[in-house]
């Protein structure tokens, strides 16, 4: 076994240093304060975490949880068809799979960027509705929630597509002809046994998304302007311009945090089995 | 009835999907500057090659992305291989929390890493620290690809080595390795384009003169559309299409 | 009127001719059974009766109606699966409320509550099918099935994955059900001593057609050919005769009338409460007579003459 020792040793070492220990340094700093110049010093406060209670802070904890949990109702309601769709495609289920990950496997930036280039105001959905003199003057679709709500969705759409195709395509398929020889149609099967049956591979889906969204940066940055503050942008904008690491890191914190209890309810419970 | 309406559903939500990189694709061959079609050009190619903000991220970008994948594909490898052989729970813990952590809380923590090490062993922020940054978020990708591989191949085959003569390590490279070889590969490419997309992590932990062609990207993104981002990005799109194709047809073998 | 009528019913899947032109008619209240080897398609046949499959060609008649188009919820046939396709998510009652429900019929739970106590499971009506045994699993299917009071009843295989003793039980238990509901049971099997103790009439299987419909004595003293012949028991062929094991004797001495043969003993199976002597015709081939265990004398090597009643024998065209 001292092979394997070995084996496991750069990673172990990797992540200790530069995962491990950086998250640590980091719950370190939520406890100390802010230095004159922006530097991190004593005295040890809770400080920075009760200011998280300001309104104005709680009113960004709210906003992320807000968005998060309407991108991943989107997600859900949006992918759960497409994943029954695909799960009864019989031989072209891979060639659907493909086609469902390709965009996703293209650049994130990019993904983002797109959205950008058909919403602005001078972009592809202003200019069309120009030309066919439906509207006068550009509709004002950037740089605010609705924007950052379609570019979630649009890039976390397979996040949940992938384990809820992964839990239908373990049907059994006899429950859904029992169903119908019971008397149900395909809705009432659709909504008596085959929802009910996937319950958990949908929740396992849903926290998949979620927790990505709770802590989204780029996708509120770019599409939300600097209106739509979500908790990562809080974060790195501490980090950064506002100099102020300890209250950073104690927002930080609280994401991490939310995410981590998330994932860990999940582990733990049914449907745990979904993702494996 | 409903076959066919799950059908249509699907198909939307596909165009959905691929919409909005087709029309850039598409808009990249606009002669024009903005979204009105004003004929069909590759004037924005030649531009974006002739810039050189965005030759020189293109170069940085392929630096970290080639020397980090390396290292995160032979560091992950070996973890897959050694928690193949047995569980490894604090291990295997840290790397499924890599994947959960937000990438902003990832990077900022970083950063604070960064400063400790500037502050105590004069380092300053460059391409080794985005590199380092990279190979730390990467290794779970690799692990999860080469340990998919692993657990459906057969752990009699090492024995055998093994009860032919062969030490452990010797069973490894000799019969394990070239089996799992294309997996190996697929994984390289998948941390190839993870690290060479990222943005988030890069941005807070590059120097001045380490820009990636996201940041380059990001920074003309927020200026303003410009066509020239939108050739840049239609490039990006099908060589990391090419390249995750690739990967996952070795993933098949 | 026939609660069922097949009329040439035929399908195919691409390469092969599942069902080949059966043809089919059971009078209510009967308990049936279709028979035959895998593949024969019999429960390609049942498939189709329950709705789950379309024929390619021919008519599936349910008390008269043409019901070749309708779907599995718009027949009044319930079918009991092999997997008994028990609901996870729902408890034993609430599986049997289940067709009840979609009915949206009033006083569900005390139908389903009696439905339980028909197969003696009431006292596990608040559990869920995980915690249930495969007797118990097969025992909620079932009554799933008949609190809806269908025309005809589908089982396929139904007792396929019990142990050999909770078989037994539960055929006594399949057959009373049969009598005591009046419901008419059509059930597929590839086990024949199943077929013949339970049902009224069976139909034998092979290759896609019916080779024979009779009652079980029909079927095993009157085979219709020599594939019927050999699927319900075994046969000893004496040229175009065949005469089965326990019809079979077996005596020192060649006796004064009917047909003989001459053989000698190569092995003595004891069964427990039978004896199977293998024997090795001097003529060539072989032959098993099965005889009571108090008859067994023989032992290896010895010479001896079959014999048996000319009435006994069997053959075909």
């Amino acid at each position: 076994m001292n092979l394997r020792r070995i084996f496991l040793f750069p990673a172990r070492v990797w992540m200790a240093l530069f995962f491990a220990a950086p998250l640590a340094i980091v719950c370190g700093y939520s406890f100390l304060t802010r230095g004159e110049y922006g530097g991190v010093e004593q005295p040890w406060t809770f400080e920075n975490f009760t200011r998280l209670a300001d309104p104005l802070y709680l009113a960004i904890l709210w906003r992320s949880v807000r968005i998060a949990a309407l991108a991943t109702g989107l997600c859900v309601a949006l992918g759960f068809p497409l994943a029954l769709f695909i799960a009864r495609a019989g031989k072209r289920r891979n060639l659907y799979l493909q086609l469902v990950l390709l965009p996703f496997w293209t650049s994130f930036l990019v993904r983002t960027y797109a959205w950008l280039f058909i919403l602005r105001d001078t972009g592809l959905v202003n200019t069309v509705l120009q030309s066919l003199h439906i509207i006068d003057a550009p509709l004002q679709l950037l740089y605010n929630e609705g924007a950052v709500l379609a570019g979630l969705v649009y890039n976390f759409l397979p996040f949940f597509v992938l384990p809820m195709y992964a839990t239908l395509e373990r049907l059994d398929p006899a429950l859904l002809e029992a169903a119908a020889d019971l008397g149900a149609r395909p809705l009432a099967t659709l909504r008596r046994v085959i929802i009910p049956v996937s319950m958990p591979g949908i929740v396992a889906g849903a926290v998949l998304v979620f927790i990505p969204c709770l802590g989204a940066y780029l996708t509120p940055d770019l599409l939300g302007g600097g209106k739509t503050v979500m908790l990562g942008n809080l974060v790195q904008n501490q980090f950064t311009t506002a100099r102020d690491w300890p209250f950073g890191s104690a927002a930080s914190l609280v994401l991490m945090l939310a995410s981590a209890l998330l994932l860990a309810g999940l582990m733990r419970s049914r449907v745990r089995k979904e993702l494996m | 009835m409903k076959r066919h309406a799950l059908g249509i559903y699907a198909a939307c939500i596909l165009a959905f999907l691929h919409a909005p990189l087709a029309i850039l694709i598409l808009f990249s061959f606009n002669a024009g500057r903005f979204t009105i079609w004003e004929g069909f050009s590759t004037r924005w190619y030649t531009a974006a090659l002739n810039d050189p903000q965005l030759t020189e991220g293109l170069l940085n970008s392929l630096i970290i992305a080639g020397v980090a994948a390396v290292l995160s594909t032979l560091i992950g490898t070996l973890a897959a291989y050694g928690m193949w052989r047995r569980n490894a729970p604090w291990l295997s813990g840290m790397l499924y929390l890599s994947l959960v952590t937000p990438e902003v809380v990832t990077g900022v923590s970083l950063l604070a890493l960064c400063q400790w090490a500037f502050r105590f062993l004069h380092l300053r922020l460059g391409m080794h620290t985005v590199i380092v940054a990279h190979v730390a978020f990467s290794i779970a990708y690799v692990t999860i690809v080469v340990a998919a591989r692993l657990r459906n191949y057969d752990r009699s085959l090492e024995e055998a080595a093994m009860d032919l003569g062969a030490g452990e390590w010797r069973a490894f490279t000799r019969v394990t390795l070239p089996s799992i070889a294309p997996a190996v590969a697929a994984a390289g490419l998948l941390a190839l384009v993870v690290s060479f997309d990222d943005y988030v992590i890069t941005s807070l932990v590059a120097g001045v003169d380490s820009e990636t062609l996201p940041m380059v990207i990001y920074a003309m993104a927020r200026r303003g559309v410009s066509p020239v981002v939108n050739a840049v990005s239609s490039l990006i799109v099908v060589a990391f299409g090419a390249l995750i194709l690739l990967s996952e047809r070795l993933q098949e073998r | 009127m026939h609660v069922l009528e097949l009329r040439n019913v035929v399908k195919e899947f691409p390469g092969q001719r599942a069902v080949d032109g059966v043809t089919l008619a059971l009078e209510r209240g009967g308990f049936y059974s279709l028979l035959g080897p895998s593949g024969c398609g019999k429960t390609t046949t049942l498939r189709m009766v329950g709705g789950f499959e379309k024929p390619s060609s021919g008519d599936v008649f349910l008390n008269g109606e043409r019901v070749n188009e309708r779907k599995p919820y718009e027949r009044n046939v319930s079918t009991v699966f092999q997997s008994y396709a028990l609901f996870p998510h729902l408890t034993a009652l609430g599986n049997v409320e289940f067709g009840l429900r979609e009915r949206g019929v009033a006083g569900r739970r005390e139908l389903a509550m009696n439905a339980l106590e028909l197969v003696k499971l009431s006292a596990r009506a608040q559990r869920f099918p995980a915690a249930l045994s495969g007797g118990e699993k097969q025992r909620v299917a079932l009554a799933r099935s008949l609190v809806l009071e269908p025309q005809l009843l589908l089982l396929d295989e139904p007792l396929a994955a019990l142990d050999p003793d909770l078989r037994k039980q539960m055929r006594a238990e399949l057959k009373a059900m049969q009598r005591q509901t009046g419901i008419t049971f059509l059930l597929v099997t590839h086990d024949q001593e199943e077929a013949l103790s339970l049902s009224d009439k069976l139909a034998v299987m092979n290759s896609g057609r019916i080779e024979q419909f009779g009652t079980p004595e029909d079927v095993y003293l009157r085979p219709a050919s020599a594939f019927v012949a050999g699927f319900l028991g075994a046969v000893n062929w004496f040229g175009d005769a065949g005469v089965r094991p326990e019809a079979t004797r077996i005596a020192r001495e060649r006796p004064a009338e009917g047909p003989s043969r001459r053989a000698s003993v190569a092995s003595v199976v004891f069964l427990g409460n039978r004896v199977h002597v293998h024997m090795a015709l001097d003529e060539g081939g072989r032959a098993v007579a099965e005889l009571p265990r108090a008859q067994d004398q023989f032992r290896e090597g010895d010479a001896v003459w079959l014999h048996w009643n000319a009435a006994d024998e069997m053959r075909f065209p």
